[in-house]
């Protein structure tokens, strides 16, 4: 899947230009090139590094460090369950084992069939309506195992 | 003319169905015929009555909540766009008892305005403190936040005046104002709801801080988990910009400021301030060793201000009614209000806005009314994933930087996680080790490695294994991370776990029978 073409170079470069004005420029473009491609194709990290004058090695030291930026496409749908401090106040241990339970996934990791992937995340900011979670950027509180699993199809 | 409608379009509503049900009432209005304009606004922070929809009648705006899809049929044939009685009614939204014994000071319009409409915004007496700072000079409007008493609500607590003043004293072509919305601990929400609410009042609030410091430009750095807030303040800073309020003509003044909004990318460590800056820089969020101060070299090492979103939006109240209004809220040396942010299981989760002083207690039973579970109160943290557990016996403790410091603990961001008495505190212990460990940026050794061997001694000791050395050994680790982590994340990850150690001794006892049980 990680193969660059010259199509993908092309586009990267051209996020590259478009952002190059930016002061510190690279988190933007990073989170345009994942927004385009739904990861961060390894080639593209020449290209970019060769854009804004660095090494490749910096560039995948910045891309490696931040949890947001995949290495590989996610699957269809996207589950973020939060497992901070409220939501674990709410019940959040006991909703993930039963979505990891029930998809055969562990945190980070996507179903065989390349359907779902699930991911944990600290702080979605709702706090006052745990246990929360994001579904393909959609945001839900007091939250049940059924209601995620409906809304993945699963 | 038509009926103005409001249903918060405020993350925390739409969590909990405030679209559909905005969906659901249009759809409604057009089949009944009925002339209705849905203003879709910020969040008042009452999140157990979210969606709350409010109508604006005669005797002014009154609210019915939570409202469900289903409730919709119900309230037209209640004539709520009249404001008609139904079961969901909670009266005029201003004398919700929750909201009228509020002080709002810093979230003055939020919930009450359409969150992108200046005009909204300076009808409720928006930009004043910023018309009241461009008849100032610079030292002027330093001293006003001096005297005001505004200290950083990020969490340290520092006088906010007195690091305007170190950028405004620096020298420098381009300064900056960074504004910290990278708001991960848990518990919090102030920042978010501001953002999606008012965001006017951070822009203002930070062309405030340029004009006392000289910095031009300025930047939010805030969260990918927060789209929507991103979303609001980038139409906002849209229309100030078309406006003239931001450029290079502020309000007609001839003083420039501009600004934009920066994402971060998921780690938690950026929300410290000078990871913050290495991220902005494109780099990894490794946190810088201080000196040198970001006031003197920050991004792109020229001197910055770098403060949380609530400090700013803070600053136009003072400006507007003065430092001695803001000043006279408080306690101590803990001056102005403090948004609280009540969270995890209670009754009544939300935003409260008040002076500093009230006890913890208070907080938690009176205006939180309990757990939502309705079971007995067992643990409280206080100020994120880095704060202190407070048992019952410490419910006495006022809402202050210093009280707080005197009982092992802090407030930072304000947020109060409230667990009942199901909750484990060893596991929570755990969890506070397991976070660093995810979370640090591995630049310094008792963070990165501390945070490891922290999870692994709990372990040993939920084992069993020699428990009276492990929690030595604990205690040790909590002491060598404390004073030798370079930044508050390793530094105070042994607040929650040394406090549920200490105020909590029997859930650190073997499971010697659930193993053998297993």
């Amino acid at each position: 899947m990680s193969e660059t073409t010259e199509d993908q170079n092309v586009r990267v470069a051209a996020i590259c230009d478009q952002m190059a004005a930016l002061e510190g420029p690279l988190l933007p473009i990073l989170h345009e090139v994942q927004e385009e491609f739904g990861y961060i194709p390894d080639g593209a990290l020449q290209t970019i590094a060769k854009k804004l004058n660095l090494s490749r090695a910096e560039v995948h030291g910045v891309a490696s460090f931040y949890h947001d930026f995949r290495e590989e496409k996610a699957g269809k749908h996207v589950i973020k369950i939060c497992r901070a401090e409220a939501c674990q106040a709410m019940g959040a241990d006991a909703l993930g084992d039963q979505i990891r339970r029930h998809l055969k996934v562990d945190w980070s990791q996507t179903t065989a069939d390349h359907k779902i992937t699930l991911e944990p995340v600290f702080c979605l900011g709702l706090c006052a309506c745990a246990p929360a979670a994001m579904i393909d950027g959609k945001v839900v509180g007091r939250v049940s195992a059924d209601r995620i699993l409906e809304k993945v199809g699963s | 003319m038509s009926i103005k409608i409001y249903v918060p379009l405020d993350s925390g509503s739409v969590a909990l169905g405030a679209d559909d049900v905005a969906s659901a009432i249009s759809a409604k209005a057009a089949k009944t015929g009925a002339d209705i304009k849905i203003v879709r606004n910020g969040s008042f922070g009452m999140y157990w009555l979210e969606p709350m929809v409010e109508v604006e009648t005669p005797r002014g705006r009154v609210a019915y909540g939570p409202v469900s899809t289903d409730d919709i049929d119900a309230l037209f044939d209640a004539d709520f766009l009249t404001g008609g009685a139904h079961k969901l009614f909670l009266g005029r939204t201003q004398e919700i008892p929750f909201l009228k014994s509020q002080s709002r000071l810093t979230f003055q319009r939020c919930g009450i305005i359409d969150p992108v409409s200046l005009d909204d915004y300076r009808a409720n007496e928006g930009l004043s403190g910023l018309e009241n700072a461009l008849k100032m000079t610079d030292e002027e409007i330093v001293k006003a936040v001096t005297d005001s008493g505004l200290r950083g609500r990020g969490g340290a607590g520092f006088p906010t005046g007195i690091k305007w003043n170190t950028v405004r004293e620096a020298d420098g072509d381009q300064k900056y104002i960074v504004c910290n919305a990278d708001e991960g601990d848990s518990g919090t929400f102030a920042d978010r709801m501001i953002m999606e609410g008012e965001p006017f009042v951070l822009i203002e609030g930070m062309i405030i801080a340029g004009l006392a410091t000289g910095a031009t430009k300025g930047y939010v750095y805030t969260r990918s988990e927060y789209p929507t807030a991103i979303d609001v303040m980038n139409e906002a800073i849209e229309v100030a910009r078309a406006a003239g309020v931001l450029g290079d003509n502020i309000l007609g003044s001839g003083k420039a400021f501009d600004m934009e909004v920066r994402m971060g990318a998921g780690a938690y460590v950026c929300g410290e301030e000078t990871s913050l800056l290495n991220s902005m820089e494109g780099k990894r969020g490794v946190v810088r060793a201080k000196p040198p101060l970001p006031a003197l070299e920050g991004f792109l090492g020229r001197p910055t201000v770098v403060n949380n979103v609530i400090s700013l939006c803070s600053v136009p109240v003072i400006l507007e009614k003065g430092p001695e209004y803001y000043r006279d809220y408080g306690m101590g040396r803990s001056r102005g209000t403090i948004p609280i942010q009540i969270a995890g299981n209670v009754k009544h989760g939300g935003l409260y806005e008040v002076g500093f002083g009230l006890t913890l207690g208070e907080i938690v039973e009176q205006i939180g009314g309990g757990t939502a579970s309705g079971r007995p109160v067992k643990a409280v943290q206080v100020g994120g994933p880095l704060g202190a557990y407070f048992p019952k016996e410490l419910f006495d403790t006022p809402f202050d930087y210093e009280e707080f410091m005197k009982r092992d603990g802090l407030i930072g961001h304000a947020g109060v996680v409230v667990f009942d008495d199901t909750v484990d505190m060893m596991k929570q212990a755990r969890f506070a080790m397991e976070f660093c460990a995810i979370e640090s940026c591995g630049k310094c050794t008792p963070c990165r490695i501390g945070s490891v061997r922290g999870t692994e001694v709990v372990d040993k000791l939920e084992r069993g294994e020699e428990p009276e050395l492990q929690i030595e050994l604990l205690r040790d680790l909590c002491e060598t991370m404390k004073f030798g982590s370079l930044c508050a994340l390793g530094g105070f990850t042994p607040y929650p776990v040394l406090s549920a150690l200490t105020h909590f001794p029997d859930d650190f006892k073997p499971r010697a029978l659930d193993i053998a049980a297993e």
